[in-house]
């Protein structure tokens, strides 16, 4: 049925479009000067037509599931959820759903068949209301588009006036995702920071992310303190940073001064394929490979090696991060002048001197810039981390202990959790706001170095 | 210089002082020089391996899952175990184990007969019942079954059960290992490609699981995906680009646009669990809204390309449109666009083979569900290729392993077409322009 709006819609839209470009025509055969051409009217109209009724569409599907919920809720009888918390409340209106589509479990009350019914019949007066709503205003559209054909109706201008307001809405739904972020973030941020007191979640050193399943359980009070998992993403940045960092510029260093072009034109784009593998690849090839590797060779020098080491996880994150920073090295080498090259030259250093003690200082700015953009996407990565690592948080700096994340505590947290009435799983949003907001500090940090410095060059 | 050369011009004798010093110092320089050059190569070189070692171990480890191990046998359909009225309720388990228990009748134990029955796919039955109920007349006469080993089986034939391990560290025991052995000296193993990978959903048994739920989740995920974020992204680039004024508020969207690409993808995931489905009531695990977190992170990606792409369209195409008379919208839609299609694309593409591999945001809606069939809308529960290896690779059954590495393979080799698309497509344009 909602498939039957979609396609009344398009046909409107093409009747829309025909209808108006028709009559222009219809206009110029007449011998009148038409201002715009006919195919501008027939935009005008389809234009006029799709906008407004795809907006209401939208809104429609989107609000009709909630507004429903809340009305079938509304209409139980009383004292049905008297005694129920958010999450029994979720449960029952699972239950409803699942018995209006027909799957029964158990026996429900006979309330529930009722609000089942009730739901039902709502879907579909919902959807009856939505096609018949669309057919009038679609209609109502048609008729008041046609009734602008005229010879000096100014049809081109409309139409670029409603395609400039939909590039504009375009441009500003990156706004809106951010907003959607930060809202669902601070929201959120703010139960959990109601159930667990800020001083706690920020510098506590404890973090035993457990709710007590009976309210007489003793000893499951659990601990919100973020410092160990913010200490474990540390360790596993730097062990990956060491990784990294080194690998990318030696190897940037080499393609930008020293390969031959040829060399560099195989090599650029092999190491660029170690940045397009998907991260999951690399989660499990640091379970399947370099663990046991590490775990071996561990063994055999006698050290012991937790089985998910931070530095299987690290190591395999930098190796993805490699490519990272050595395209940025070799941009930022790049964009230093030829003339300081040819200068250091001429003065009789070698290559590597004019490298080192020219170039490499020159271009440190944007070297920097993109290492903190690889710290910071260190920092946010899940899949290898949540395959790799562990999950118990640690007050360690040992790489060969198995240390957690906070992006491994926020996918740990939230999988198979729906109710969000815990602090349990709102502790996840809580450090997913900590994420957002370090992430962003070092990526605005970065972009603006890497943009102040090549202000200074241009 | 005054004195006479004596004939003697060795390095270091003759010249002033500096070219002396600078003489002595040139060894080491072109040493030091040597070293900086054998650093580069050497970390090159590094990333080069562990590129060739991460392929390799996942082909060494995933090629294996790409064959099954079959086994035919004739069986009788008894119909004392399957009657036409119960289809498709029968014991088809029973008339399986009798046809095994026909070429053992060395096996008389209870306990020792439901081993041998064991050999057999837990769901063979369920292929040889599919069979029965679709054409009845096939009760009380012998068929042919085809249908996959079970786990262990599969690995011994494979080579993954070693059989010199010790029988006590062994998955198979000795007695085991015979059955397998004699069947097999029958000509009753096969080991055909295994198109169950591509045609089966997921399953428990990993001889029965396949990646067609997570194909067909991932291609519900990446069209949604592609339809909401390609007309936004293009739409919003053309603005920023062509027609935004420079002021605050373009300001604002673009440092918004390129912080937004480098938000880490798990804030996609809350924002989606938050907001789609807490606040919107959206389904969980639906690829419908996997596809719609998917679009919003690959935005920018899309944006950031379209806008490079625009910028290298000449400026004297746009003079010359708006010098015979078309206006602005005119131009760049019908004249600077079009250009810039090749560019467009090539970043649209990878930009959506980034959404494919793009896992976190999609655990935290739960598409790393278990489910058994392939979805049949976007809105019916689902996971995608990246979840599915999540949760292979997740598994404790050994079986699982190869089929981890080789759901890798085809997401890899899914990655790789679409780039090769893509450099096809850049390279077209640089002949073009």
């Amino acid at each position: 049925m909602t498939l039957a709006a979609f396609a009344i819609l398009l046909a409107a839209t093409l009747i829309g479009y025909f209808l108006n470009r028709q009559a222009a025509a219809q206009i110029w055969k007449g011998g009148e000067r038409l201002h715009s051409l006919s195919g501008f009217h027939g935009l005008f109209s389809a234009l006029v037509v799709l906008v407004p009724v795809l907006v209401l569409m939208l809104f429609w599907l989107v609000l009709q599931g909630p507004v429903i919920d809340r009305l079938v809720m509304g209409a139980l009888p009383d004292g049905s959820l008297d005694g129920l918390d958010s999450g029994g409340i979720q449960l029952v209106l699972a239950e409803i759903k699942s018995l209006a589509r027909g799957l029964v479990f158990g026996t429900p009350e006979p309330w529930k068949y009722d609000a089942a019914e009730r739901l039902v019949r709502l879907q579909n007066n919902s959807t009856i209301a939505l096609v018949i709503l669309v057919s009038v205003l679609a209609l109502a559209l048609i008729a008041f588009a046609r009734s602008k054909v005229r010879a000096n109706f100014r049809a081109r201008q409309g139409v670029e006036r409603i395609v400039s307001g939909l590039m504009i809405f375009c441009s500003v739904v990156a706004i809106f995702t951010t907003v959607g972020i930060v809202a669902a973030l601070i929201f959120e941020t703010m139960k959990f920071l109601s159930m667990v007191p800020l001083t706690e979640f920020l510098f506590g050193t404890n973090w035993e992310p457990q709710i007590p399943i009976r309210d007489d359980q003793i000893a499951a009070a659990g601990a919100f303190g973020w410092v160990p998992v913010m200490l474990g993403t540390l360790v596993i940045t730097v062990i990956a940073m060491t990784v990294a960092v080194p690998v990318g510029l030696f190897s940037a260093i080499y393609l930008n001064e020293f390969a031959a072009p040829k060399f560099r034109a195989v090599a650029k784009p092999i190491l660029e394929i170690l940045a397009g593998v998907p991260t999951v690849v690399y989660g499990f090839f640091a379970i399947l490979t370099v663990a046991p590797a590490i775990r071996a060779f561990g063994e055999s020098l006698g050290l012991p090696i937790a089985p998910n080491t931070a530095l299987a996880a690290g190591g395999v994150m930098g190796i993805m991060l490699i490519p990272f920073i050595s395209s940025f090295a070799d941009d930022a080498l790049s964009a230093v002048p030829q003339a300081m090259r040819d200068g250091a030259l001429g003065l009789g250093s070698t290559r590597s001197e004019m490298m080192l003690k020219v170039l490499f200082p020159a271009a440190i700015p944007g070297i920097v810039g993109g290492i903190l953009l690889a710290v910071s996407r260190a920092i946010g990565e899940t899949m290898i981390v949540v395959m790799a690592a562990g999950l118990i948080a640690k007050m360690t700096i040992n790489p060969l202990d198995s240390v957690t994340t906070v992006t491994v505590q926020i996918v740990t947290l939230l999988i198979g959790d729906t109710s969000f009435d815990n602090p349990k799983t709102l502790a996840a949003f809580a450090l997913g706001m900590m994420l957002f907001i370090v992430t962003l500090i070092i990526n605005i940090f970065a972009l603006r170095i890497v943009r102040k410095y090549r202000e200074a060059y241009d | 210089m005054t004195d006479v050369p004596n004939g003697d011009l060795g390095p270091g004798s003759g010249g002033n002082k500096t070219s002396r010093i600078v003489r002595a110092g040139l060894a080491r320089r072109h040493r030091s020089e040597l070293i900086l050059k054998a650093a580069g190569l050497a970390a090159i070189l590094f990333a080069f391996s562990m590129l060739l070692i991460l392929v390799g171990s996942l082909v060494g480890s995933g090629y294996k899952a790409f064959t099954q191990t079959h086994i035919e046998l004739e069986v009788y359909v008894d119909p004392d175990e399957i009657e036409v009225d119960k289809l498709p309720r029968g014991g088809f388990d029973d008339v399986l184990e009798a046809a095994l228990l026909a070429r053992f009748p060395s096996v008389t134990e209870r306990a020792e007969q439901r081993e041998l029955g064991r050999i057999f796919s837990n769901g063979a039955q369920f292929t040889l019942r599919d069979r029965v109920v679709a054409d009845p007349g096939l009760i009380g006469q012998t068929v042919t079954v085809r249908a996959p080993l079970s786990d262990p089986y599969d690995q011994l034939n494979k080579g993954l059960i070693e059989r010199e391990t010790a029988e006590v560290n062994r998955r198979l025991d000795d007695r085991q290992i015979a059955w397998f052995d004699a069947l097999d000296e029958e000509g009753l193993i096969t080991t055909p490609f295994n198109w169950a990978l591509f045609t089966n959903a997921d399953s428990r048994f990993p001889e029965l699981a396949g990646l067609k739920g997570a194909l067909v989740g991932s291609f519900w995920a990446l069209l949604t995906c592609f339809i909401i974020s390609v007309p936004l992204g293009i739409g919003a680039a053309i603005y920023l680009e062509e027609f935004a004024p420079r002021n605050r508020l373009s300001d604002l969207i673009e440092v918004n646009i390129n912080n937004l690409a480098a938000v880490p993808s798990v804030v996609f995931g809350l924002l989606a669990l938050a907001v789609f489905i807490g606040w919107f009531g959206m389904p969980r695990s639906a690829p419908f809204v996997g596809g719609l977190t998917l679009a919003l992170m690959t935005m920018p990606t899309i944006i950031i390309a379209t806008r490079a792409a625009l910028k290298a369209v000449p400026p004297s195409i746009r003079e010359a449109a708006l010098g015979v008379g078309a206006s602005e919208q005119q131009v760049v839609f019908q004249h600077v666009l079009p250009l810039a299609m090749p560019g467009i694309l090539t970043g649209t593409i990878i930009g959506l083979a980034q959404a494919l591999g793009e896992t976190a945001p999609l655990l935290l809606i739960g598409m790393n569900a278990f489910i058994t069939s392939a979805p049949s809308s976007p809105f019916d529960s689902a996971t995608a290729l990246p979840t599915q290896i999540f949760i292979w690779a997740d598994s404790p059954e050994r079986g699982f392993v190869s089929r981890t590495s080789a759901a890798i393979l085809v997401l890899l080799g899914f990655l790789i077409t679409m780039n090769a698309i893509a450099i096809f497509l850049r390279h077209r344009f640089q002949r073009r322009t």
